[in-house]
């Protein structure tokens, strides 16, 4: 194939992920790109040329050891829902955007260990990048069949390199905040993540099954070859204790290395997303890790003795078959795999080499006095050069030291490089001892090791072979051989290496914790870290400050990184979150914590600090005090949280106390009236009954028959005033409740007959022309006889009392529906004033429009029958005929009538 | 003779007063509310006037106003009878103008006293 159909082709592929990536950008809310399987194949950038070729080679040169890589993450998957989820909190309420922020934040925002942990990961990391442009391009090499050119300007590959730097450093800087997510870049690296896996397996099964003859036939070829039975097996204790060490180095690696770092915890939008990842991912790696072995050997049977590389196996098989297509798809798999990597190692570096090293130590003076665009711009150009320029090192470091490594040998030493940050990340989320001084100490004694017995040993030898200090040890001394540093000698490099800076690293790490107390700001972040679910949702309470602080000041701090109307926003959420008035003008610890997370998504944690610093005046605090507080802000988040819910439900009662109140004072101002009613109705018969006993007792004169009047009067004005007292009583226990209803079944028609036949007497006196339309039926339904008489006894008398003083007439008539049964009393008296229709039902309410003759009558009756019509579940009401007269109806629910 | 109007929708209550004033030699006038007394006052200018509060269609204090305003009437002296026995109610009525307020249940005797004092 032509190198520059080759050309074409990637850059075509890099065009449709470029789209992929704009469209998820796009639709960054829809389920297709936020979804939990998206998050777990962006988790598989993990898988690198290094498994796409390394490990064929691995296979093939040593057998079963590529297997401790893959292995080491699987088995601590498991403790991912743990340890991760904690991890992803912590670096959500932070706005963490990078490893390096993670580990300085936690050893009290050191902007110096910011730094070193940013210079290990470029050192560790730039290799590694290094690592997919030389697989790329040595690939690139074998399927155009071409030479690499010692001229780096006539090398296809330097221009691969270069398209690749471009398309990462614009595509890895949309945002400012680096604490974003990135939904185009982490589906276009989950697609990228399943087209690898997808091409491999296709390889696969096309050596296993079409070259060879299955798995079987693979054995039985392989295991005639020389060296097979001695690289197949595990080498006893010895080759345990390497597998180990192995499977230490790629379990720190799942977490350490800042590409997995951003993918798992920056990019990280779902916590839930987690519990996909822990059985989706292993089940992914073991996928990538069938055919491994059928390739390997597939390639060891048919390139015997040819000396070709067999990292590239996976290509030349294919190719050794004049199987273009296939070859062709192979290379775009490792090609997705070596892309998905270089940007996303690059984004993150970058993102650390501006956050935690350039900014802090270089460029932050001159953001102090420039507007936000400014600043956004330049913050962005620092990234976007920083992540080019990070290719574009890693291509020069590939062609001056990498070209005649193994992809997985330089792998190896990065993978121990980073294994450095171990101690001191997993110590930030498990011990609250940990110091900054044991941090520093034990990074340094690791490197140092490393150094020593890894890298020294490594590129010394590509450069002088001659040297003696292998077999010697340095200075000649024995104990310090690089490879069996004291006396250590049945490990590999690699495990050798990694086993003593780590039992330096860890070592010095606890010790000069132990020894060195931190300051009281790595107490507080301890704090903050280790117990973060306490603090997840008000983790601003949980940052000790004291000091003096302006609100303005923070504010225009603000402004020159998230400009006038983010700032303002984010002040009011603020405000609100802690119900703070926002005319104080002194900011408390609170804000301070709120506006350095605000920053550190731009501008990284260390220079977050010393910005807010630049504006505030904090007060020393000595560690005893901060241990006190925050034991008390433990306490108070815990109180807090129940003031909260407190607060809430007696605000909620307090509305309720509002309504029940306001409903009180109605209800008052009614019981006052009809106190008022009350008493003077009661008074008015008292009256009458004192006036005429008084003439009575000091008169002797008055004639017979006016005292037989006054008497009389005596009687009545008694009974009126029994009477209304029967009503009151009877009153008050409805509207209290204490009234029961006597439900039972039975004729309603006979009963309307029992309430006003007492009064037949009355109504022919009075020549008032009578009808019941429904005297002869019978209605049965449910209801409480003695107080429907008395309702029906009210509303004859009433009309008897208002209908036509001579003329009269009254009717009662009785409707049945399908719900409910009607009884109107119709009279032909005067119309009521339709404002008064209701409020005749009120207690002593007496229409103003009745003739001066006063009609006797408690004031209480139509009260009382809407107390008891609504006990029944019924209405009442009245209205006027439309000439003449006034209709009273009631209604009674009913469940079954029986008309007849 | 003397003129009494006596404006009180109790017909048992008006009955002993009606009686009582009477005997003392006045000549009576009745009313059953507000307006039935502002239509006597149209063509009766009484000497006392003895007023309830609490009536159907014109009230006592709308009545005292009416009758405040008429000057043919200044000479009128006005007693409220009311139930009405607060001591906010008291005050409004005096306000009002009137000349004495007796609440009820009141003493004949000192109704009578109190009347005949206007004419001391």
């Amino acid at each position: 194939m032509n190198s520059f159909g080759i050309l074409v082709i990637l850059l075509l592929y890099l065009g449709f992920l470029f789209l992929v990536a704009q469209w998820a950008e796009k639709k960054e809310n829809s389920k297709w790109t936020n979804n939990s399987y998206i998050y777990t194949l962006s988790l598989a950038v993990y898988c690198t040329t290094w498994t796409y070729y390394g490990s064929i080679g691995v296979a093939a040169n040593s057998g079963l050891n590529y297997i401790p890589i893959y292995l080491g993450p699987v088995l601590i998957f498991p403790a991912w829902i743990v340890i991760l989820k904690k991890i992803i909190r912590i670096s959500r309420v932070n706005k963490i955007s990078s490893i390096a922020d993670f580990i300085s934040l936690r050893y009290g925002n050191s902007r110096f260990l910011g730094a070193t942990v940013t210079l290990i990961s470029i050192a560790a990391i730039l290799p590694y990048i290094g690592l997919q442009l030389k697989a790329i391009t040595e690939t690139f090499h074998i399927i155009t069949k071409t030479e690499n050119n010692s001229d780096v300007f006539s090398d296809t590959s330097t221009y691969v390199a270069l398209i690749l730097a471009v398309f990462a450093s614009f595509y890895g800087t949309r945002y400012v905040d680096a604490s974003e997510k990135r939904k185009g870049i982490v589906t276009a690296v989950a697609l990228e993540s399943a087209i690898k896996l997808f091409f491999f397996l296709i390889l696969g099964v096309y050596v296993t099954y079409f070259v060879f003859d299955g798995f079987d036939d693979i054995y039985q070829k392989a295991s005639v070859l020389k060296g097979f039975h001695e690289k197949n097996t595990i080498h006893g204790l010895e080759g345990g204790m390497n597998w180990l060490m192995f499977c230490v180095l790629s379990l720190f690696a799942i977490f350490l290395l800042p590409r997995q770092f951003h993918m798992a915890v920056v990019e990280n939008n779902r916590e839930r997303h987690v519990r996909t990842a822990i059985w989706l991912f292993p089940l992914y790696l073991l996928l990538f890790n069938i055919f491994v072995y059928p390739i390997a050997w597939g390639g060891n049977i048919l390139f015997d003795g040819k000396g070709f590389n067999p990292d590239m196996f996976s290509l030349l098989i294919p190719q050794f078959f004049n199987n273009h297509f296939m070859t062709l798809l192979v290379f775009l798999g490792g090609f997705s795999a070596a892309i998905s990597m270089i940007v996303v190692s690059s984004i993150s570096l970058s993102t650390m080499l501006s956050n935690n090293l350039l900014i802090p130590y270089g460029f932050l003076g001159s953001f102090q006095t420039e507007s936000q665009n400014t600043n956004s711009d330049r913050i962005v150009k620092i990234r976007r050069i920083g992540i080019f320029s990070l290719i574009i090192l890693a291509y020069f470091f590939y062609r001056n030291f990498l070209l005649n490594h193994s992809i997985v040998s330089v792998g190896m030493i990065s993978f121990v490089i980073i294994a450095q940050l171990g101690p001191a990340f997993f110590g930030a989320i498990f011990w609250k001892r940990g110091a900054l001084k044991g941090v520093l100490a034990g990074i340094a004694i690791g490197m140092f090791v490393c150094f020593f017995t890894l890298m020294l040993p490594n590129f010394w030898s590509s450069i002088n072979p001659n040297n003696t200090f292998y077999a010697d040890g340095y200075f000649g001394i024995a104990l310090l051989k690089p490879f069996q540093l004291f006396g250590l000698n049945y490990l590999e490099p690699v495990p050798h290496a990694l086993f003593w800076s780590l039992l330096f690293n860890t070592t010095l790490y606890l010790t000069f914790s132990v020894s060195f107390k931190g300051n009281y700001r790595e107490r507080n972040y301890a704090e903050i870290y280790v117990d973060i679910d306490r603090y997840i949702n008000h983790h601003e309470n949980a940052f000790v400050w004291k000091g003096t602080a302006y609100i303005k000041d923070i504010e225009k701090v603000l402004v020159r990184f998230l400009g006038v109307e983010r700032t303002a926003r984010a002040l009011k959420i603020f405000n609100l979150k802690y119900n703070i008035n926002k005319d104080n003008t002194m900011a408390d610890a609170r804000l301070i914590k709120f506006a350095e997370n605000l920053l550190t998504g731009h501008i990284g944690t260390a220079s977050a600090k010393i910005l807010i610093e630049g504006v505030t005046k904090e007060d020393k605090i000595s560690l005893p005090e901060v241990l006190q507080i925050l034991e008390e802000s433990k306490e108070n988040i815990i109180v807090n949280k129940k003031l909260m819910e407190t607060s809430k439900e007696l605000k909620e009662m307090s509305n309720q106390l509002k309504t029940a109140n306001a409903s009180l004072m109605i209800k008052d101002q009614q019981k006052d009236e009809f106190l008022d009613t009350v008493t003077h109705e009661l008074r008015t018969p008292i009256t009458a009954i004192r006036a005429a006993s008084e003439i009575l007792h000091d008169d002797d004169d008055i004639p017979e028959e006016l005292k037989k009047q006054f008497l009389q009067n005596i009687i009545s004005e008694s009974d009126r005033l029994n009477r209304l007292i029967d009503k009151i009583l009877d009153l008050e226990k409805f509207e209290t409740g204490k009234q029961k209803i006597y439900w039972s079944e039975g004729n309603l028609i006979a009963t309307i007959k029992k309430a006003f036949d007492p009064l037949y007497q009355l109504i022919s006196n009075k020549n008032i022309v009578f009808t019941f339309a429904n005297e002869n039926e019978t209605l049965y339904c449910s209801y409480d006889e003695e107080r429907i008489i008395q309702v029906v006894t009210n509303l004859v008398s009433n009309a008897i009392k208002f209908c036509d003083a001579h003329h009269g007439t009254i009717s009662i008539s009785v409707t049945p529906t399908a719900e409910n049964v009607s009884v109107a009393v119709a009279n032909n008296g005067a119309k009521i004033n339709a404002e008064e229709l209701e409020t005749i039902f009120d207690k002593f309410y007496q229409s103003q429009n009745q003739n001066s003759i006063k009609p006797i009558g408690s004031g209480l009756g139509l009260a009382i029958s809407k107390q008891i019509i609504e006990m029944h579940h019924g209405k009442i009401w009245a209205h006027n005929q439309e000439t003449q007269g006034v209709i009273f109806t009631f209604t009674i629910p009913i469940k079954t009538t029986i008309l007849s | 003779m003397r003129k009494i109007l006596i404006v009180d929708d109790e017909p048992n209550i008006v009955m002993s007063l009606e009686y009582t004033f009477k005997k003392n030699n006045f000549e009576v006038f009745i009313a059953r509310d507000g307006k039935e007394a502002l239509e006597i006052l149209q063509v009766e200018v009484p000497n006392v006037i003895i007023l309830d509060i609490m009536m159907p269609n014109v009230d006592g204090y709308a009545t005292i106003e009416y009758i405040k305003k008429d000057s043919k009437l200044k000479e009128c002296k006005v007693i409220f009878l009311s139930a009405k026995n607060k001591e906010s109610d008291i005050e409004k009525g005096m306000n009002l103008g009137a000349d004495a307020y007796m609440t009820k249940p009141f003493s004949i005797k000192k109704l009578v006293e109190q009347v005949t004092d206007f004419f001391d």
